[in-house]
This record gives structure tokens, C-alpha cells and sequence, in this order.
């Protein structure tokens, strides 16, 4: 019977509609979420959903250090090319530890017929020497947050970043976390 | 404190000349649609503010109350812009068809006992005559602007309109009908003071009809395909700038003023109240309707042009038509 179906559609229609009419006057009856801004502060908790510029993360040990270590992933899966890390410098040869140096062969792999023990290797500073984030052609799509292997990059909830200067928005966010990290102990302190 | 004495100086009693009422009644009205359509502005964007849990207008005086009053400065300080390719006769005489007309519409509603312009014995047929005068106005103004927004605007808007005027006047007839007579304030006093004496409680399924058929003939949403913003930047007023779009805006809001006190008048039995009959009741009905009108503008989603008309030619019109059968034969028996 397709007339009753009809009928008992509209109905079923017409119900929906009271239902919404409920939501929204509910919603009329509740008070308002809007933060009157300049005469009212952005309370924390309301800024946890906030997605501000990317900001590195302070290591446990170290809160001034983040526990990047500098693989580019970010750097490399950035579409708008917008984050530079600069790397340490690989440790300067020695020429005096050269002429210690185990014979060639240890570098091609072979045995050597000496009883002298293998150079200890080197290990390179993998901290960034510095992290650049040019926030002018950030389109926070949150890639870099993501594809970070050792969580060391985060969503900053940073948002009075009014300028009428493009540089001011070239961040370096080594002395960004140095700064926050100072700023925590101090607070710690007090 | 007595109320009942509120209404007793009513200098349209005394007043024997016709013309001197007709012009006092048009200029207080002239005042009443520009003050109204102020408040109305506010309230609705208090009501659209409330609804999403935003303030809505804040800044411009205390709770905002003064935003209307500065956007109808800015509205008035605006140049009339008359775009190139345009019939500049058109597209003027468009807004000023669309609101003249309004304050006719006005005369014949029954305020209160004593407060009215005119009392006619086709009141009802007055309203609804001028009401057609308002797709005339859309249809012009989208023509005349030579813009493709304007013109798909007023297409819909005369489609809109020719429907869902039949189901009203059906709605509109099953009351007159029943009271023989197309007199407001015939039918308003025939009504009793409570709810369950007046005519919604014998015609629910009129006034519903009539509500729906109102909402699409004031262009409101869930009805305002005319204007449609996400679709046509502003359907038929696209080009008006300035007080060309305030005219149509005014227009607007008056027109909702109209149905609203038309379907008090027609269905919530008027200016009568369970206490001290008068226009208070009235104008208390009439902005309950208004409120409702708002209140459901930001709950639904704009419909779609075929729902538009399958709703209005599929459901509507049957009822309405059927309804006022059954009210013919029910009077007739």
C-alpha cells in the first residue's frame, strides 16, 4: 500500500522535525561558550582543541632539549616546505687520532692481522642545532606532528601571534623550548 | 491596578472622517513597520545567537540593542548603485512595489476592539489580494537587475509563490466558511477567550497549513530559495545596494508581521485572552508566531526546489482542499 506508506513517512517526517525544534530550543535555553575576548582571558581548558603553530617537545631528561633526532622526516613530508632543522656538524677529523688510526682495513670490513683493539666510534650529536619553522606558509595540516617517529613535535596552543611584520612569524623553535623550559624551572623554583 | 482602563482613550472613536483615520492609522502603521522591523532584526540575531550558544550582537550599546539602529544608518549612508544593463525603471520601481503594498495589508487587521483603520467586510480578501503584490515585486527586481542570480531568484520566487498561495487561501476559506464571513474583526470576536474557543482548536489542520503556506510566502527559510545565499548570493536583491536592499528587507519583515497577525486573527482568536481583552493579547500572539517563525528559520536546513513544490503540490494542496470539504459538509449538516 503505497498511500499509507506515503502517510506514515510523513508522519514519521513531521515527528523529526518536532524532535529538532527540541535540540534547538534546548540549546537557546543553555548559556552561551563564547569568550568576550579582549575584556575576558582564553581560559586554558578551552584551548586544548586548539591548534596553534608546531612547537618541539622538551626530552624527560631535558626539558630544554627535544628528543629529536634530527631523521627530516618532518622536514621532508612538509608540503609547504616550511620547517628547516640544521644539523650539527659531523666532529672534525684529528689528524692526531689519525695516526693512532687501526689500519684501512677495519673501514673495508676486513680482519686485520693486528692485535689492536677497533677505534671507539664516534657518536654524532643527533640533537637539531636548530629547528626553523616558517609559519607564513604553514598550512597546519599536522603532517610533520604526525610522521614524527620520536614524538618530539606537538600542536602549540599559541594564538596572540598578531604581527604586522611577515619575519615575526620565521620562528626558531630551539630557543622557543630553551625559553619555555626556562621559564617552567623558574616557576618550579618559586 | 486596573488594565482594563488602558484602552479607554482611543481617539479612533471620536473620529467620524474617514480619510483623517486612514491617514493617522497609515502613519502610525509607517512607524509601527519601521520600529518593529529594528526590533525584529535583533531579536532574530539574538534568537540565531542563543540557538548556536553565541551572544550575538554584543558591542554596539549595552547587549547590543543599538546594532540595528547603526546598520540601518550604514544601510541609509550607502550609494544606490543601478548596475550597467540594467532596465534602471525596473529595478527601481522593484523595492518600492514590494513595500507599499505592505501597509495595505495592515489596514484591515484587528488590533483590538477599538483599535483598527479600517473595518471591512472582505478584510481577508484585501490582505490576500495585496500579498500577490510581493511575488510582483521579486519578479521585477530579478529581472530588471540583469544578473543571472537575480533571474533564478525570481523564478523561484513566482514558482514559490503561485503554489503556495492556493493551499493558503484553501486554509484561509475553511475559516471563513466556518464563520461566514471574510471580516477579521467578525471573526475575531466570534472567538472566546481561551485557547480551546478558538478557531485552531476546530481548524488545527487549516492553521497548520496556513503556517507552512506563511513561511513560504514571507521567502522564510526553510523556504528562502529565493534568496538562498549559499546557492545565489542573495537570489532577487544580488544588485540592490543601500536602501534598495533595506526596502526589500523592510518589506520583508512586515510581511512576516502580516501573516503572523493575520493567523492570530484567523485562528488564535484575536485580541481576546482568557483576562483584559485587548491589544496587548494581540500583539503577544502575533510575536509568539514571530518567535516560532525564528526559532524554526535556525533549526531546519533550506529545502531543495523539487521538496519546495512536492510538498506544496503533493501534500499541501490535497489537504488544504480536502479540509475545506469537510468543513463545507460539516457545515452544511
Amino acid at each position: 500500500m503505497g498511500v499509507i506508506k506515503e502517510f506514515a513517512e510523513a508522519l514519521k517526517g513531521l515527528k523529526s522535525l518536532i524532535v529538532g525544534l527540541g535540540i534547538t530550543g534546548k540549546e537557546f535555553a543553555k548559556p552561551g561558550v563564547t569568550v568576550h575576548y579582549p575584556r575576558k582571558v582564553v581560559a586554558d581548558k578551552d584551548l586544548v582543541t586548539y591548534r596553534g603553530h608546531i612547537e618541539l617537545v622538551g626530552s624527560k631528561n631535558d626539558p630544554a632539549m627535544p628528543p629529536c633526532i634530527t631523521c627530516l622526516m618532518c622536514q621532508s613530508v612538509c608540503p609547504s616546505g616550511c620547517i628547516k632543522i640544521i644539523k650539527h656538524p659531523p666532529p672534525k677529523k684529528d689528524p692526531a687520532a689519525d695516526k693512532n688510526a687501526p689500519p684501512e682495513a677495519y673501514a673495508s670490513g676486513l680482519e686485520p692481522k693486528t692485535k689492536a683493539a677497533p677505534p671507539a666510534k664516534e657518536k654524532p650529536v643527533k640533537t637539531p642545532k636548530g629547528f626553523i619553522l616558517d609559519y607564513n606558509y604553514c598550512s597546519l595540516c599536522g603532517l610533520c606532528v604526525q610522521s614524527c617517529p620520536v614524538d618530539s613535535l606537538r600542536f602549540s596552543t599559541e594564538f596572540y601571534i598578531a604581527d604586522p611584520s611577515k619575519k615575526a612569524f620565521v620562528y626558531d623553535l630551539m630557543a622557543r623550548l630553551k625559553a619555555q623550559a626556562g621559564t617552567a624551572t623558574a616557576k618550579e623554583k618559586e | 491596578m486596573n488594565i482594563s482602563n488602558w484602552t479607554a482613550p482611543d481617539p479612533f472613536v471620536t473620529t467620524p472622517d474617514m480619510l483623517i483615520r486612514l491617514v493617522v492609522g497609515l502613519l502610525a502603521l509607517a512607524a509601527f513597520v519601521g520600529a518593529n522591523a529594528t526590533i525584529l532584526v535583533y531579536v532574530e540575531r539574538k534568537v540565531a545567537g542563543f540557538i548556536q550558544r553565541r551572544p550575538g550582537p554584543f558591542e554596539v550599546g549595552p547587549q547590543g540593542i543599538l546594532q540595528t539602529i547603526a546598520d540601518a544608518a550604514k544601510l541609509i549612508g550607502k550609494q544606490l548603485v543601478t548596475p550597467r544593463g540594467s532596465d534602471g525603471f525596473l529595478f527601481w520601481l522593484a523595492p518600492i512595489v514590494g513595500f507599499l503594498p505592505v501597509f495595505v495589508m495592515f489596514l484591515p487587521i484587528p488590533w483590538g476592539e477599538s483599535t483598527y483603520v479600517v473595518q471591512s467586510d472582505v478584510g481577508v480578501l484585501l490582505i490576500l489580494a495585496f500579498a500577490g503584490f510581493g511575488v510582483l515585486s521579486l519578479c521585477l527586481a530579478g529581472w530588471a537587475s540583469a544578473s543571472k542570480w537575480g533571474l533564478i531568484g525570481a523564478a523561484r520566487a513566482v514558482a514559490q509563490s503561485v503554489g503556495y498561495e492556493i493551499p493558503l487561501l484553501l486554509a484561509v476559506l475553511a475559516v471563513c466558511f466556518s464563520h461566514g464571513s471574510m471580516d477579521l474583526m467578525a471573526i475575531v470576536k466570534e472567538q472566546g477567550g481561551w485557547p480551546w474557543q478558538w478557531n485552531v482548536a476546530t481548524q488545527p489542520l487549516a492553521f497548520f497549513i496556513y503556517f507552512v503556506c506563511a513561511l513560504a510566502e514571507t521567502n522564510r527559510a526553510p523556504f528562502d530559495l529565493p534568496e538562498a545565499e549559499s546557492e545565489l548570493t542573495a537570489g532577487f536583491h544580488t544588485e540592490y545596494s543601500g536602501m534598495g536592499f533595506g526596502l526589500f528587507f523592510l518589506a520583508e519583515y512586515a510581511n512576516m508581521i502580516v501573516v503572523c497577525s493575520m493567523a492570530t486573527a484567523l485562528f488564535l482568536g484575536g485580541f481576546q485572552g482568557p483576562a483584559a481583552p485587548g491589544p496587548w493579547w494581540f500583539l503577544l500572539k502575533v510575536y509568539g508566531l514571530l518567535l516560532v517563525m525564528m526559532w524554526m528559520r535556525w533549526t531546519y536546513p533550506r529545502v531543495r526546489f523539487d521538496q519546495l513544490l512536492n510538498l506544496n503540490w503533493k501534500w499541501l494542496l490535497p489537504l488544504a482542499t480536502l479540509n475545506l470539504l469537510a468543513t463545507a459538509v460539516a457545515l452544511k449538516l
